[in-house]
């Protein structure tokens, strides 16, 4: 109850810092469009040539394509910023002053920041989703649509944690950026079924830089084409990382020593 | 000053801009590794998603085999890795920041330390990405009808695609003197690029009105046209056309590189900088 409340507050603060850029909301959501548009229409280009991609129909690619809009709008929404905010404060020792807070601070490091335009591409996802599972009509059953939540959800902790760890090596390492630019720039390779790529990629994608459980996965599942050892492995894993995550985050602050200490 | 004395000087510049890049690439070894994921995952990707789709529809689409379209990503990739530049990213700060004002006081045009830093970090970049080629072709085949004439004629179209796209682009980055929210600008930019320069599916997978409309604009020039002569698959004559196509490209860049610098540099120095 305390973290929803923390996180409205967050949001609140964030909604009145942006509000002052109006233009920024324009330009955006015109970015988004092109971004979404330029995605649909390379799977029509794609779709004149056949009408399924390595199994997958147009209806399924365009939920993968839903799914690649919504978490990467949550990535850029909350994920991202607050993490280079960590970075940052732990270089310039302002993180005392989060820790002076009678609060968890993983908590609030983690929701310190929200680019609020970026809940466009979340709608956005969330649009292309529903149209996607609209004209999939009844080939998704309860147990489907369990198991995508499902995945959602650990994605999306998969992910976070992921992030969190590698922002947490800043407080050993000075310039660790870079890092989390490798994440970004491989999140683009998530715009399609990891089950296309080779081996070797989709080892890369999937265990050196998840990517593959924060698009394909979820997909996967809701599209019926995941097996219960991926489900309980990508459940193993999120739970796994998140301990990780916590750890490497509590040994990172012990070995914080602040700004003027 | 005479011409040989004035190219003289200028080449002295390009090998002291040599040093100083490479110096700095050095510094940011972790960008660079980076660049690479970026600029190799791209076509890579591309590459498996139409290998998937010829393999699926009876080994062939639009020409292409599996192999096929490896030759024509890492191709691509290849031409892509000569041509690109990353002026547009720059130019808004250097306007914002004020930097600009001290490229301004010298006594050469800035285009020149542009593109002596563009050569000089392909140098050093081209050399990995060439291995990283090799390793590719290793794991998917790609197959090309190799011709002499072909493979001749695709150094001056690849000389003439990196001029063409280079001043373009440098053109495009001046936008940064007249508004600060380039990226817009930058994205329709690179979503053109996308689509008619052969970069999401050759060119010749695109309906006809796509392809005439790639054929008009610069983009396919600076990029496809390289790519399709030296895979062979462009006839002798659609060659030497397409060499002079790139030629009248480079010669109107030219011109507005000049028209929009100056307009440019008086709004510049009317801000106040």
């Amino acid at each position: 109850m305390n973290t929803l409340r923390l996180m409205a507050v967050f949001f609140r603060i964030s909604v009145l810092n942006e509000t002052a850029y109006r233009v920024n909301f324009f330009l955006q959501l015109l970015q988004s469009l092109l971004e979404l548009g330029t995605a649909l229409a390379g799977l029509a280009v794609i779709f004149s040539y056949t009408n399924n991609l390595g199994g997958w129909s147009p209806n399924e690619m365009l939920a993968l394509v839903g799914v690649y809009f919504l978490v990467g709008g949550i990535i850029s929404l909350v994920i991202q910023p607050g993490m280079s905010a960590l970075i940052d404060s732990v270089r310039d020792g302002t993180l005392d002053f989060t820790l002076t807070k009678p609060e968890n601070a993983q908590l609030l490091v983690s929701i310190q920041r929200v680019a609020i335009w970026s809940l466009l591409d979340l709608l956005m996802g969330i649009g292309v989703l529903v149209t996607a599972l609209v004209r999939l009509g009844q080939t998704i059953g309860v147990a489907e649509a369990a198991g995508f939540i499902g995945m959602l959800l650990a994605g999306g902790v998969i992910v976070y944690s992921f992030w969190l760890i590698l922002a947490s090596l800043s407080f050993w390492f000075v310039r660790v950026e870079n890092l989390l630019e490798i994440f970004q720039s491989m999140y683009q390779a998530g715009r399609w079924p990891v089950s296309l790529y080779p081996g070797w990629l989709r080892f890369a994608l999937t265990f050196i830089v998840p990517v593959a459980f924060a698009t394909s996965v979820p997909a996967e599942a809701l599209t019926g084409r995941l097996g219960g050892p991926t489900l309980l492995g990508a459940l193993g894993l999120a739970i796994l990382l998140s301990a990780v995550a916590r750890l490497v985050w509590r040994l990172g602050l012990r070995h914080y020593s602040g700004a003027s200490a | 000053m005479n011409v040989l004395e004035e190219l003289r000087s200028l080449l002295r510049l390009y090998g002291q801009q040599f040093k100083t890049t490479f110096a700095t690439m050095v510094q940011y070894r972790a960008s660079l590794f980076i660049w690479m994921i970026a600029q190799v995952l791209e076509p890579l990707v591309y590459l498996i998603v139409w290998s998937t789709v010829s393999n699926g529809s009876g080994g062939s689409v639009g020409g292409y085999t599996a192999q096929g379209f490896a030759g024509y990503y890492l191709a691509l990739m290849l031409v892509n890795q000569v041509t690109y530049t990353w002026v547009m990213y720059e130019y808004e700060y250097r306007v914002r920041q004020g930097g600009l004002s001290f490229a301004l006081l010298k006594p050469v045009h800035p285009i020149h330390s542009d593109i002596s830093d563009n050569l000089s970090s392909k140098l050093v970049t081209m050399p990995i990405l060439l291995v990283v080629t090799v390793i590719l072709a290793f794991i998917f085949h790609p197959t090309a009808p190799l011709t002499l004439w072909a493979v001749l004629a695709f150094i001056p179209a690849l000389i003439l695609a990196f001029l063409v796209r280079f001043l373009l682009e440098w053109t495009l980055a001046l936008a940064a003197f007249w508004t600060t929210r380039v990226a817009a600008i930058n994205q329709v930019y690179f979503i053109l690029m996308l689509f008619l320069a052969g970069q999401i599916a050759p060119l010749t997978l695109f309906p006809q009105w796509i392809q005439v409309l790639a054929d008009i604009l610069p983009f396919r020039w600076m990029l496809g046209f390289p790519v399709e002569l030296v895979l062979g698959r462009l006839t002798q004559v659609q060659a030497f056309e397409g060499l002079a196509i790139q030629a009248a490209w480079v010669i109107l860049a030219l011109v507005l590189v000049r028209l929009v610098w100056r307009a440019g540099v008086r709004v510049y120095s009317a801000v106040g900088a």
